[in-house]
């Protein structure tokens, strides 16, 4: 049981890490290829159309690997935890539903549209698919994080025989954390989806030191990163602090706080042991995790032993260091690439190299920063109303075992395949089609125009 | 108002639409071994448009299962376990092999390609073990599990004809002349999987048997086969003038093909009906709480006239013939 259970955890961890990869990148992706759009709409500029070109032809992939292990998910809510919508199904079960009704219809329909529809409908169509694409990834972002958000602090819910149902839906959709989580999360995808235009225009560029659009790309990347990171530090604060209220536990965890006292340090670097409860080779500066949580140096934040249940501290504290640690670089980063770039000459070498470096450096914060939020929530599957170890399902270990290796090898051969073509496809640029060129050049010569 | 029928009813027309829309493209999918290179591009421009929506059907189809029957999704899928993730690693494996394939060249495509019919093959095949088995009851015996394969090979069979007919009326020349070909083909292995699993399966489940050979009514329940036998002559006369040149309008196989698929649903529904796991739970025992029921049902008839409606105009958008090069 206690196998089968490490198991299904096991399996449905590294499902949502893999899946989160993706629509991470298509939010924002998304809105960048509506903007893409519109600018080409505005002033006929082929290398707009070619930006576009290249960049939907890269959504679709993403998308592509978005769906199918997001189906792979809706899926393994029945197989590995039954329990769950037993027990909250009354509430999460509308609000899955929700999503696909509202949402994931939408963006699949006129994905197709917004891929190949260019020379079939006409132009504000076309926009307009382009616009529902990106409002449906967002607003299928906004269901699923409400009942993400629900999950770490229920709200608006009442029992019902052995079951939980919705007293007050409102209070289920905007519970206590829904804000916060929802906009980290818009900024986390707003952060890793410029780093991957900046890195894959920079990429470009080294092999093709003039091409027009991808040195476009590579600024509005930076830029758009520029803002975003130092915003999402920000957001992400205002997070802590909900979480400090709502599940003070986790925050112990990111601290690696164990006992509890006024005038908490922030622990730079330490190895946190579970069986001793205190920190080997702590690394800190005095009282500034007080400061940061409490406005106040001498705050009292609760440590870990005075809690009945805590979540896994290790992989709590190092994953919430790795997220802080990439946004504190992706932040440099930013401003600097603004700084080199802020001529509209070519960025040195140097750049460009880092850029293309950090093309996926997104993917490791929010990676992380899951990991902080998922297993932080633990051992708790709905914080206070179900134990992870009451909804798991009765699957065998051997076919737990079996399906695992499975997936691990699906889901790396897709992802090592997965950044070789977006790699390759970004080195090659867009061909943009020599009638797409001759009609953008016929619009732009008055009275041409079709 | 009786909402765990009205999800039953949901739930099978779900997987109904999934069925046909999913059925062409992995139907495709499955001929793509049997076609040239020029003709493979052409196969793939004529579902590129469509196949990420058409695969949120099954997600719609498993959605209500979650949302609506519960204390049922959980005896299905963990029943199920197996066949259901070698069918969703075959449909990843098709899903990223369709946007990959196109993005390659030389033998990194014939890869692609190669996955591509693989993960179509092995996603329907899945979905037809899954079937026999729900139909069943999840039984395990050597009978139950050969008469699962048969199930298998049938859909695959199903689909197959599916894509066929689909390229039919995608298609034009030489491929669709294969089409045609393939079409009867597929109507051949229909009718023998049909017959096959139509003989074997009152011998396997008492329930099933009870319900249909149940004088008089039996009588007007032999209306569901007269009428897929009907449908299958239609299909197959239809193709049978394609093939000597005749004048036939493109769809009409399709069309048929879409009404044997129908019928067979309508068969299979009256057989199960009102268990959702047969002989253990009915849809009134499975059901969930009435007020998940409401507020989903509420948002589903806001939202599923639009989810029709824009998905026709998807297909006028794409309508005529399928053309080689997708982006061009």
């Amino acid at each position: 049981m206690d196998e089968a259970l490490q198991l299904a955890r096991a399996q449905f961890g590294l499902n949502i890490a893999f899946h989160i990869l993706f629509p991470t990148l298509t939010i924002s992706l998304a809105w960048f290829l509506f903007i893409f759009r519109v600018l080409y709409q505005r002033n006929r500029e082929p290398a707009w159309l070619a930006t576009y070109q290249l960049w939907v032809k890269i959504f679709a992939l993403t998308f592509a690997m978005g769906v199918v292990t997001g189906i792979v998910m809706s899926f393994q809510f029945g197989t590995n935890w039954p329990g769950f919508m037993k027990k909250v199904g009354a509430i999460a079960g509308p609000l899955l539903g929700y999503e696909v009704l509202t949402a994931f219809f939408l963006e699949a329909t006129f994905l197709g549209i917004m891929l190949f529809g260019m020379n079939r409908v006409p132009d504000w169509v076309h926009i307009t698919s382009a616009f529902l694409v990106a409002a449906g990834t967002s607003l299928s972002a906004f269901w699923i994080l409400a009942l993400n958000s629900w999950m770490q602090t229920p709200a608006g819910h009442v029992l019902d025989g052995n079951q939980y149902i919705a007293a007050d839906w409102f209070a289920v959709i905007f519970n206590p954390s829904f804000p916060y989580r929802f906009v980290h999360m818009m900024c986390a995808s707003a952060i890793t989806g410029s780093f991957a235009v900046a890195g894959l225009s920079a990429w470009r560029l080294l092999k093709a030191p003039g091409d027009m659009g991808a040195r476009r790309t590579m600024r509005v990347g930076i830029l758009f990163a520029a803002f975003f990171a130092p915003v999402q530090a920000f957001v992400g604060d205002q997070h802590g602090l909900n979480t400090l209220e709502h599940q003070p536990a986790k925050v112990a965890a990111m601290e690696g706080l164990w006992e509890t006292q006024k005038g908490i340090p922030l622990v730079l670097f330490a190895i946190p042991n579970e069986r001793t409860r205190r920190n080997d080779y702590s690394i800190e500066i005095p009282k500034l995790s007080s400061l940061i949580l409490t406005h106040s140096l001498d705050g009292e934040v609760k440590g870990l032993n005075d809690f009945k249940d805590n979540p896994p501290v290790g992989p709590v504290f190092y994953a919430f260091r790795v997220m802080v640690g990439m946004g504190m670089i992706m932040i440099a980063l930013a401003w600097l690439g603004a700084w080199v770039t802020r001529r509209a000459k070519l960025a040195p070498v140097w750049a460009l190299w880092t850029f293309a470096g950090f093309t996926f450096a997104g993917w490791i914060a929010t990676l992380a920063g899951w990991i902080v939020t998922e297993m932080g929530r633990q051992p708790w599957l709905v914080t206070g109303l179900l134990l992870t170890k009451d909804a798991v399902g009765d699957i065998s270990g051997a076919q737990l075992g079996a399906s695992l290796t499975a997936y691990v090898l699906t889901y790396s051969g897709m992802l090592v395949a997965y950044m070789i073509v977006l790699t390759h496809m970004a080195g090659k640029g867009a061909r943009v089609a020599e009638k797409e060129v001759a009609q953008a050049g016929a619009a732009l010569v008055p009275g041409a125009a079709k | 108002m009786d909402m765990p029928l009205i999800f039953m009813v949901l739930m099978g027309v779900s997987v109904l639409a999934y069925v046909v829309l999913d059925g062409y493209d992995l139907g495709v999918g499955m001929l793509m071994p049997a076609a040239t290179n020029e003709e493979q591009s052409v196969m793939v421009s004529s579902i590129g448009p469509f196949w990420d929506a058409n695969e949120t059907w099954l997600v719609l189809g498993v959605g209500i299962l979650l949302i609506a029957f519960p204390a049922a999704s959980g005896i299905v899928l963990g029943a199920l376990y197996l066949p259901v993730v070698a069918m969703l690693v075959g449909l990843m494996l098709r899903g990223v092999a369709f946007e990959f394939r196109m993005k390659a060249l030389g033998w990194h495509r014939d890869l692609w390609n190669w996955l591509f019919w693989a993960g179509s093959f092995l996603a329907s095949f899945c979905q037809g073990v899954m079937l026999g088995s729900y139909i069943t009851g999840f039984e395990r015996s050597f009978f139950n599990y050969m008469f699962n394969v048969v199930v298998g090979a049938s859909v695959c069979g199903g689909y197959v004809l599916l894509g066929s007919t689909w390229l039919i009326g995608k298609t034009e020349g030489d491929l669709q002349k294969k089409a045609v070909l393939w079409a009867r083909w597929g109507l051949l292995w229909v009718a023998l999987g049909v017959a096959l699993v139509s003989i074997a399966t009152p011998l396997i489940s008492a329930t099933v048997r009870g319900k249909w050979f149940d004088f008089p009514s039996t009588l007007a329940l032999m209306l569901l086969p007269a009428a897929s036998l009907a449908a299958w002559i239609w299909v197959w006369r239809g193709v049978g003038r394609f093939r000597k040149g005749h004048a036939v309008h493109d769809w009409q196989p399709f069309a048929g093909v879409v009404a044997i698929f129908s019928i067979s649903f309508l068969g299979l529904a009256y057989s199960l009906f009102p268990y959702v796991v047969i002989d253990r739970l009915t849809i009134w025992e499975a059901a969930a709480h009435p007020s998940a029921l409401k507020v989903t049902l509420i948002g589903a008839l806001i939202v599923l006239p639009f989810i029709v409606g824009y998905t026709i105009v998807a297909y006028r958008v794409f309508g005529g013939k399928a053309k080689a090069g997708l982006y061009d």
